[in-house]
């Protein structure tokens, strides 16, 4: 990576999950914004990229845990006097 | 997940060995890790091995448990080293340790330039769409895969992702841009299949 005063793609890719996160620093925030504005292909991988964690994080992806799996794991610890309707 | 103590559940009870609010800690905490079991296992037998191991050894850790971490940071680094031992166990050929802290970003340049953002939620959440989003996951490196689940799954934070793994912030942050470069590769091969033509670039 070099110290060009222009943000290249390269220098965006080191900083996307950071950018992404909100966790830069503002003036690189900056120069990477301006870099986007003027790069389509950068764009193109930032919007991938955001839309990638947005579907890995939907709540369909994230199945609860099945109630003969629960009621084990309560005898398994002793708990089965506790083991009452999951409460919601 | 609630990454705090939840409002209604006290420590102390849970320190001193208070049953009934061990039992409600297993039924805050027990989804989430089941998942991360399933991510990191593959089955679901062995990631019911992985929450059994969790509680069990949080039951016997739960009196030396001393606040420097939330109580969930805690029980997944439970998770995460009980699930380890068992990837270890079954595959010995893995290496966790195989990204060290490298800021070479050569190999993760991109090389699927198309933009499928703006697919239809329908088509990018179909059965099939979340088949390739899980293959793909199942598909990164253990050592990647791991921050990724922890990060961008279960919504810990890099602080929280780092005490959990034992690992350093940056590191942390490394194997996380490099799980989510791999992965938005792979989505992007699957996607742009499913572009209507006009779109493509």
């Amino acid at each position: 990576m070099t110290d060009h005063p222009h943000t290249t793609c390269e220098e965006l890719l080191g900083s996307l999950s950071a950018y992404i996160d909100g966790d830069l620093d503002p003036q690189l925030c900056q120069e990477l914004e301006k870099h986007l504005a003027e790069c389509d292909n950068c764009r193109i991988v930032l919007n991938t990229t955001k839309r990638t964690i947005d579907l890995v994080q939907t709540p369909l992806e994230k199945p609860d845990l099945p109630e003969d799996v629960r009621e084990r794991l309560f005898k398994r610890l002793n708990l089965d006097h506790y083991l009452t309707p999951k409460p919601k | 997940m609630d990454k705090t103590m939840p409002n209604d559940m006290s420590l102390e009870a849970l320190i001193a060995g208070d049953r009934a609010e061990f039992a409600r800690l297993v039924d805050e905490y027990s989804s989430p890790i089941y998942r991360l079991g399933l991510r990191m296992l593959g089955n679901p037998q062995d990631a019911e091995d992985v929450l059994q191991n969790t509680f069990l050894n949080a039951l016997t850790h739960i009196q030396n448990f001393e606040g420097r971490s939330s109580l969930a940071t805690w029980l997944y680094r439970i998770a995460v080293n009980e699930a380890l031992m068992l990837i270890r166990k079954k595959k010995p050929e893995v290496n966790l340790e195989d990204v060290e802290a490298e800021d070479d970003t050569d190999d993760l340049r991109p090389t699927q330039i198309v933009d499928w953002s703006a697919l239809p939620e329908e088509e990018l959440l179909s059965e099939e769409g979340k088949k390739a989003l899980d293959a793909a996951v199942a598909q990164l490196p253990e050592s990647l895969r791991i921050v990724f689940l922890l990060r961008d799954v279960e919504g810990l934070s890099i602080k929280e992702t780092a005490e959990a793994l034992n690992l350093t912030e940056t590191n942390v942050k490394t194997r996380l841009l490099r799980a989510r470069m791999v992965l938005r590769e792979q989505l992007s091969a699957y996607y742009s299949e499913r572009l209507p033509a006009r779109s493509e670039k």
